[in-house]
């Protein structure tokens, strides 16, 4: 595995980190992608740890046939949980123990002290940073005119730039750092990421929502009664939607507005 | 689409469905789920990408106030934007925007089938777990079998979920809009309008909610919003 963790703290045992074999890190990848295939409410995530952690398991002493590849299915097939973008980083660490055979409670302690942190870290970076940002630039290339195909490709380009680079980090992260990779949790991009994304948000959906707007009703003249009182009444209902956040969620209100509207329309 | 045609897209747009609602959580989350790509690529399957991307915005907008944080249950984007992505298209040519109804009812079926698709991912969820149960002595075991076999089990019960998900709510769904075209009575402008406002009342709901905790963002919006509304003036 390459050394990509240059701007890591220094940890003990990195210098040790064994490599690797690209088939290896292929396979867990690939395998990565569908952590989540089998999540459900009892061993959330838990199984798929283990089904991204197999490949690597069958290094171990006796093969697939062995006991030790048995006990180390088991001990990574249970209960796990942790943002799917971030669950590489706990899968090439625990790799990498049960590949060097560390003692099986070590493990365990270990499996379980990752959950938390994996799931918070992600959730505030991806889901509530880099998926709204993204999505605002897709609203942005919309508002600009872009055709079709430009706001798809340009989206799931920006997209999955982070998104399968943080996998890929993760899991090279994982293995480099084994049962210290605590330490890869302190990545600048991890603590500060959501700050900075979330300034740029800020502008992206202040310059997207006019633009994306205008397009939406039909490009019609601005200075015309109907795209005026959409400018008007946009922000009014807005700032009701964010008073009445802890009742009613926008969709369900939008929802309701649309059934009243396609009814009155049909109807009179 | 073609009005007496219809019924030939229900096969690829329920194995459309079903592929982007696999990607929602189950493989690879690669966001192919997103309104503004999965409208697009269901508007664009009926011949009409146009009105599937207009669809697509303006579900997006509903969206990014429904974030997949945490264990928060939340609506199933993915194949209900396929729906309303081809639901939109109804009556429309492909360069042409989405008719006033068809946009109308595309967007509202999209809200409804994302939230009856959360629901479903709940019994997905529920299934996958009563199938295991019987086999955690197995998994206990390292039995290899039992944890690919798990794996490929709750991806394939998924795929099957998104697909039923999208035949189902698309065939009531054209039809409804189909109708709805015929008897829309208020100006298109005005309708694409008021479509247009309500969700875009939601998107700005959620860009100041979602980044408030950070300082200076909600000043950040106020000044991008301004340069926006000038471009939009300046740009007519």
């Amino acid at each position: 595995m390459h050394s990509d963790t240059g701007s890591m703290p220094a940890v003990p045992g990195l210098a040790s980190a064994p490599q690797m074999r690209a088939k290896l890190r292929l396979s867990i990848y690939l395998r990565c992608l569908a952590i989540q295939g089998s999540w459900n409410y009892e061993i959330l995530v838990g199984n798929g740890v283990g089904f991204c952690v197999e490949p690597a398991l069958r290094e171990l002493p006796g093969g697939v046939d062995g006991q030790p590849y048995r006990e180390a299915l088991a001990r990574q097939s249970v209960y796990f949980n942790a943002h799917p973008y971030l669950a590489p980083l706990a899968i090439g660490a625990l790799a990498r123990a049960e590949v060097e055979q560390v003692a099986p409670q070590r493990i365990e302690r270990f499996r379980t002290a990752l959950c938390g942190p994996l799931g918070s870290v992600g959730d505030r970076l991806v889901w509530a940073a880099w998926l709204p940002a993204c999505s605002l630039v897709a609203l942005l290339l919309f508002g600009l005119g872009a055709s079709a195909l430009a706001v798809v490709l340009g989206f799931l380009m920006l997209y999955n730039l982070g998104h399968l680079g943080l996998r890929d980090w993760a899991l090279r992260a994982g293995w480099r750092h084994g049962i210290h990779v605590a330490t890869a949790l302190g990545h600048p991009v991890l603590q500060h990421g959501p700050r900075y994304i979330g300034l740029v948000s800020a502008v992206l959906g202040g310059l997207a929502l006019p633009l994306a707007v205008h397009r939406a009703i039909g490009g019609t003249a601005p200075l015309t009664p109907i795209p005026m009182g959409v400018a008007v009444v946009t922000p009014l209902l807005a700032v009701l939607l964010v008073r009445r956040q802890a009742h009613a969620e926008g969709w369900r209100v939008v929802l309701v507005l649309l059934v009243a509207f396609v009814l009155y329309s049909v109807v009179r | 689409m073609g009005a007496s045609s219809w019924w030939l897209d229900v096969l690829p747009l329920s194995l459309l469905a079903g592929v982007i609602g696999l990607d929602v959580v189950s493989f690879p989350q690669a966001m192919i789920s997103r309104p503004i790509v999965a409208a697009t690529l269901g508007g664009a399957l009926v011949g009409a990408p146009l009105a599937g991307l207009v669809c697509g915005a303006a579900l997006e907008c509903v969206a990014l106030e429904a974030l997949p944080v945490g264990a928060s249950r939340y609506p199933e984007w993915g194949s209900a934007s396929v729906v309303a992505g081809a639901v939109a298209a109804t009556g429309a040519t492909a360069g042409a925007m989405p008719l006033a109804g068809a946009f109308a009812v595309a967007v509202a079926l999209g809200i409804a089938t994302a939230w009856i698709g959360g629901l479903s991912m709940i019994t997905h969820r529920q299934i996958i777990a009563s199938f295991a149960r019987p086999r955690l002595d197995q998994l206990a075991a390292g039995n290899r079998k039992t944890v690919v076999g798990l794996q490929v089990f709750g991806m394939t019960l998924d795929l099957v979920r998104a697909a039923l998900l999208g035949a189902l709510c698309f065939v009531p769904g054209y039809l409804l809009a189909e109708r709805v075209n015929g008897r829309w009575s208020v100006p298109e402008d005005l309708s694409r309008a008021i479509v247009v406002t309500c969700v875009a009342a939601v998107a700005a709901a959620s860009v100041w909610k979602d980044f408030h905790t950070i300082r200076g963002t909600r000043r950040l919006f106020l000044i991008s919003l301004a340069v926006g509304t000038l471009m939009v003036v300046l740009g007519a």
